[in-house]
């Protein structure tokens, strides 16, 4: 690892005034610090932004669970309000790499890195989430924009994030058998303006399926989803799946989503 | 006493090493110490035009760099293929150079060019990014069954060819498949592993330069011969001169067996700088350095009657040695694979062939069984095939081809001294409930799934070995095994054995066996292992060996103690040495109650006197003290055997497969410790299931390594294991006076047919290893297409 300053911000305005085009903001470091380890990626500057009061913790209300940017996986997957309100929500916390990742990953974290096979971007996306910041409130489906690329501007900082409840949702994922990231996560949620279908693992970037949402939003069953082709075109292709692979499993597991609702 | 052997003793070491009290070669760290960081090729294949360090050289900490030039410079010698084989045509093998640095082509992803040598590991890994390397870069070799018409890689080895070996008689096997009623015929592809040890290896070499002596800790199975090596081969340092200690080692499965250019290259650079120099392996680099296993692509063929008597075999093979033909590289796919090729039957005719090529990859070696699952692999699953097309069932046409006498001589090499092959089979049929997989598969297909069920019945060659055998097959060393038996004069015991623990547990199985023999509590023995300056030299462990040879070479040296002792506790008795009689730890007059425990005779050995009188209760030309050293080399190898039967369910959805039942019935004679030959089983079991269904080491076309990591490289886990169901049949081995057989490698020999045969029985299709999920979904996909068509 190459040598860096290390900073713990006080608060918000503080982390975004320490930031430069040669820093990283520091959460969970669960992608961050291995990176800088394994020589990927090396940077002037770390930011620590837990230490940072108010950017953790759950809010229930009535229509939305509202998290924290630096809240953890594990905080979410045993929250007893996100369970009642999204249990499928924190399942997918549940789920995220191993207890370890659990234990230090963040929410924020892991939305702002957008790694095309993470989980909680796919969350984000079927739910009609709202990513607060220091400075603006991004909707999901503007937020993504690709392979490790988001919306987010120089020193931005994600505050929280706004889940919509909906009336059912299912997270199911195929996991790489080495690395146990989804290979296809599929998240299907009904929410108030009809279903969303999210796919993460697939592509280069989370998306919503149109095709699945818009045929399950007019028939909410599985065999619905029988009758939709999905293209492999865009799809990743590499040694543990193909395209081909990767568009037959997208199928199985909205399938089995939609079964899980 | 009770006899200790059969008993299910707790691991004596499981404490200190559960706990963090293990004590392993990157916890020892020396004053001044300094830290090596490799600087590795890029490339698969290139010349070496230039190495500048200069910048490097001047970087923060860094106190040396070397290069290829000063090993040429200092005459440091290369590293050594240790076993030498012959061509049909008589020819000898061909073996590149393999300096512990390149100076002049690099030949793998991971190769080592220069090394840089630092106050801190930071300072080092930063200044070799300063280390600029020129290389034309060449086409590399990849492929194993293309390499031999692909580009040259050495000047002197025209088509990439090592060897092209053949055991067995091509004549006999026409006659014999000319006379056969079917030929079954079947490829494979035997994929290639990565070892994986829990602990990456490591090097800490420490030069005193007024006793010229250097100290290296390593994490070798096998410190005698690293010492060895280093000395003679590399020419770093005299035996004398030169210690090495392989302190604890957490796991070696053959690829920490021999010395790798990194523990010579940071001997020699303590000495060179006169100051300690450590190394660890980052994951990555354990990764692209260590030796990998298998890697054969076969073609193999079994002459059969219609009733399913064999008659002939035939296996045509290209094994991937990798960039260099290392230490154990050239026997693992040859007289480790073809002589266990004709398997568990009787063969009236067999050869093996086997074309060895190199290619732009890590070097191959043994790993985990070595050449006998591959070779198990090839006529396993060639038998279910043929009990297919016969129409024959499985477990039927293996029992109809299984020898009944004993010693039983194999087809190709060796004499198998004790087996019942008919005993091992029928109770895996019944242990796995065989009869009931029909009732089993129609409940996985109720809920939608396939049900395949897998028999695999093995033997395999180990304990190695006879030295007059294997220096005859081209083996550069006998492989027989050491022990020392110390007591103290305290009359508590040390035991010094050759071989080497990383996780076999030798410390239990070998304290219950010198208590055994010398009637002492196992908590008062000691087993020592792994320094060569302490006990004599010896031969470490694998090829599940350390037991049926070090373990008997223990027994010996007891016997010797009890020799002795019986002396002189006939003189401390006053009674005739014929009359003294000893068990459980008593010498003991026969027909008296006079006697003497060997804690007293110890004493006496070593304290030969009583205070203020003259008489010394050693007889004369006693010598004192009680030590006894012996050497055993075994008649012959240890043939363990079993049957494995193993079901499977497979979702045609998704290709998933899962093991859910797998029974294993081996036979590892007389079973010292029951809980830690199981261990042994499991962990067998697991490498093997690993192999069929996940691992997979994988290079791209220009030979870079893409599953370098855990993140692509699928490691099995717990969570992939059905809980085992094993058990044992016993036929002593008459090899070694423990009656034991190798335990340690056999799971590894006989998962992979029977997982394979499972798999191949529930989507009934063939299909290479690993099945992965998306193989097993194509496959499951086109056996749709076809059966749709042809309804």
């Amino acid at each position: 690892m190459k040598t860096f300053n290390y900073h713990s911000a006080k608060d918000v305005k503080e982390a975004s005034k320490l930031s430069s085009s040669n820093s990283a903001f520091l959460a969970g470091g669960m992608t961050t610090l291995p990176s800088m380890k394994l020589g990927l990626a090396s940077y002037k500057d770390l930011i620590n932004l837990k230490n940072i009061k108010g950017l953790s913790g759950i809010k229930v209300s009535g229509k939305t669970v509202k998290i924290g940017s630096t809240t953890k996986h594990v905080e979410v997957a045993q929250s007893k309000e996100v369970k009642k309100a999204i249990p499928s929500l924190a399942a997918l916390a549940d789920g995220i790499g191993d207890p370890q990742v659990r234990n230090r990953g963040t929410i924020g974290g892991s939305v702002a890195n957008n790694d095309p096979a993470a989980d909680y971007p796919s969350a984000c996306i079927a739910l009609n989430a709202v990513i607060h910041t220091n400075s603006r409130k991004i909707e999901a489906e503007k937020f993504f924009k690709g392979m490790f690329e988001t919306a987010l501007k120089s020193g931005e900082i994600i505050e929280a994030i706004e889940f919509e409840i909906p009336k059912k949702s299912s997270y199911q994922k195929y996991p790489n058998p080495a690395s146990r990231y989804a290979i296809v996560g599929v998240y299907v949620a009904e929410c108030k303006s009809g279903v969303n279908v999210a796919i993460t693992g697939a592509k280069s970037c989370v998306y919503n399926d149109k095709n699945l949402s818009s045929t399950l939003s007019k028939n909410f069953s599985s065999s619905a989803i029988d009758g939709v082709q999905i293209s492999s075109s865009g799809m990743n292709s590499d040694i543990h799946a193909s395209a081909d692979y990767r568009a037959n499993m997208i199928k199985v597991f909205a399938k089995k989503a939609v079964e899980a609702c | 006493m009770a006899s200790l052997v059969g008993s299910r003793v707790e691991r004596k070491e499981d404490k200190k090493l559960l706990t963090g009290r293990g004590k392993y070669t990157a916890d020892v760290t020396f004053a001044h110490q300094t830290y090596a960081y490799f600087v590795r090729s890029p490339h698969a294949r290139a010349e070496i035009k230039k190495v500048d360090f200069s910048k490097a050289i001047k970087a923060p900490g860094v106190v040396s760099v070397l290069t290829g030039k000063d090993i040429v410079d200092d005459k440091i010698g290369g590293l050594i293929a240790g076993w030498r084989i012959k061509s049909e045509d008589g020819s000898d093998m061909k073996v590149p150079p393999h300096p512990p640095l390149a100076s002049e082509t690099v030949n793998y992803v991971g190769d080592h060019v220069a090394v840089v040598i630092a106050e801190s590991l930071d300072e080092a890994r930063n200044a070799a990014d300063l280390v600029k390397v020129d290389y034309k870069v060449l086409k590399a070799v990849v492929d194993t069954s293309d390499a031999m018409k692909s580009d040259q890689i050495y000047k002197d080895i025209p088509k990439n060819l090592c060897f092209d070996w053949l055991l067995g008689d091509r004549a006999k096997v026409k006659e014999a498949f000319d006379k056969a009623d079917k030929v079954i015929k079947i490829d494979l592809i035997n994929n290639r592993l990565v070892p994986n040890a829990m602990e990456p290896r490591a090097a800490n070499a420490d030069y005193n330069p007024s006793t010229e002596e250097i100290t290296l800790y390593t994490t070798s199975q096998n410190p005698h011969l690293a010492r060895i090596i280093i000395s003679a081969f590399n020419g770093v340092a005299p035996e004398n001169k030169l210690r090495v200690i392989a302190p604890d080692v957490g796991g070696g499965f053959g690829s920490k067996i021999y010395p790798y250019a990194e523990e010579v290259v940071c001997s020699w650079a303590a000495k060179k700088i006169e100051r300690p120099v450590k190394w660890v392996a980052d994951r990555t680099e354990s990764f692209l350095s260590d030796c990998h296993g298998r890697d054969h692509v076969t073609h193999a063929e079994l002459a059969v009657k219609n009733d399913g008597t064999f008659l002939g075999f035939k296996n045509e093979t290209v094994a991937n040695l990798g960039a260099y033909a290392s230490v154990f590289g050239t026997v693992t796919p040859t007289y480790l694979f073809g002589p266990c090729a004709t398997g568990v039957y009787k063969m009236p005719a067999a050869y093996t062939n086997v074309k060895a090529v190199y290619t732009n990859t890590a070097p191959v070696d043994a790993y985990r069984g070595a050449g006998r699952p591959e070779a198990t692999y090839t006529i396993e699953t060639l038998v279910d095939k043929a009990a297919r097309e016969l129409g024959i069932d499985p477990v039927e046409i293996r029992m109809k081809n299984f020898p009944t006498q004993f010693p039983f001589q194999q087809t190709l090499v060796h004499s198998v001294d004790s087996g019942d092959y008919i005993a091992g089979l029928k109770k895996a049929v019944e242990a796995s409930d065989y009869k009931g997989f029909e009732k089993r598969k129609r409940e996985s297909e109720s809920k939608g799934k396939l049900r395949g069920i897998g028999v695999c019945t093995y033997f395999e060659a180990c304990g190695i070995a006879p030295s007059p055998v294997v220096m005859m097959l081209g083996c550069g060393i006998g492989l027989w095994e050491s022990a020392e038996v110390r007591f103290n004069p305290t009359g508590n015991v040390t035991v010094f054995t050759g071989s080497h623990s990383h996780g076999q547990g030798h410390d239990t199985t070998f304290a219950q066996i010198a208590a055994d023999q010398l009637g002492v509590p196992m908590e008062n023995i000691e087993i020592s292992h792994g320094d060569t300056d302490k006990g004599p030299f010896g031969y470490g462990t694998y090829g599940s060996r350390s037991l049926t040879v070090g373990g008997t070479a223990i027994v010996k040296a007891c016997e010797k103690i009890i020799a002795k002792g019986k002396r002189v506790a006939a003189k401390m008795l006053e009674a005739s040495e014929d009359d003294v009689e000893f068990s459980n730890g008593e010498f003991v007059v026969a027909k008296s109650n006079k006697k003497k425990t060997i804690g007293e005779v110890a004493f006496a050995c070593y304290l030969p006197g009583t205070y203020g009188e003259v008489k010394s209760p050693l007889p004369e030309g006693e010598e004192p003290g009680l030590k006894e050293t012996s050497f055993f080399d075994p008649a012959n190898f240890s043939f363990p055997a079993g049957s494995h039967i193993c079901e499977v369910e497979v979702d045609p959805e998704t290709g998933e497969t899962e093991v859910v039942k797998y029974t294993a019935i081996d036979d590892f004679g007389t079973i010292i410790n029951p809980l830690v030959v199981e261990g042994q089983v499991h962990g067998g079991l697991v490498q093997g299931i690993g192999q069929a269904l996940y691992e997979n080491c994988h290079y791209d076309k220009s030979g870079q390594l893409v599953t370098a990591s855990y993140m692509d490289y699928t490691m099995p886990r717990a969570d992939n294991f059905p809980e085992f169901n094993l058990g044992f049949t016993c036929t002593p081995a008459t090899s070694n006076p423990l009656g034991t057989k190798g335990c340690g490698e056999a799971g590894a020999i006989a998962a992979p047919p029977t997982v394979m045969n499972a798999v191949m029985n529930a989507i009934g299709t063939e299909i290479s290893m690993p099945a992965t999920a998306e193989k097993v979904w194509k496959a499951c996909k086109e056996n749709k297409k076809t059966n749709s068509k042809a309804a």
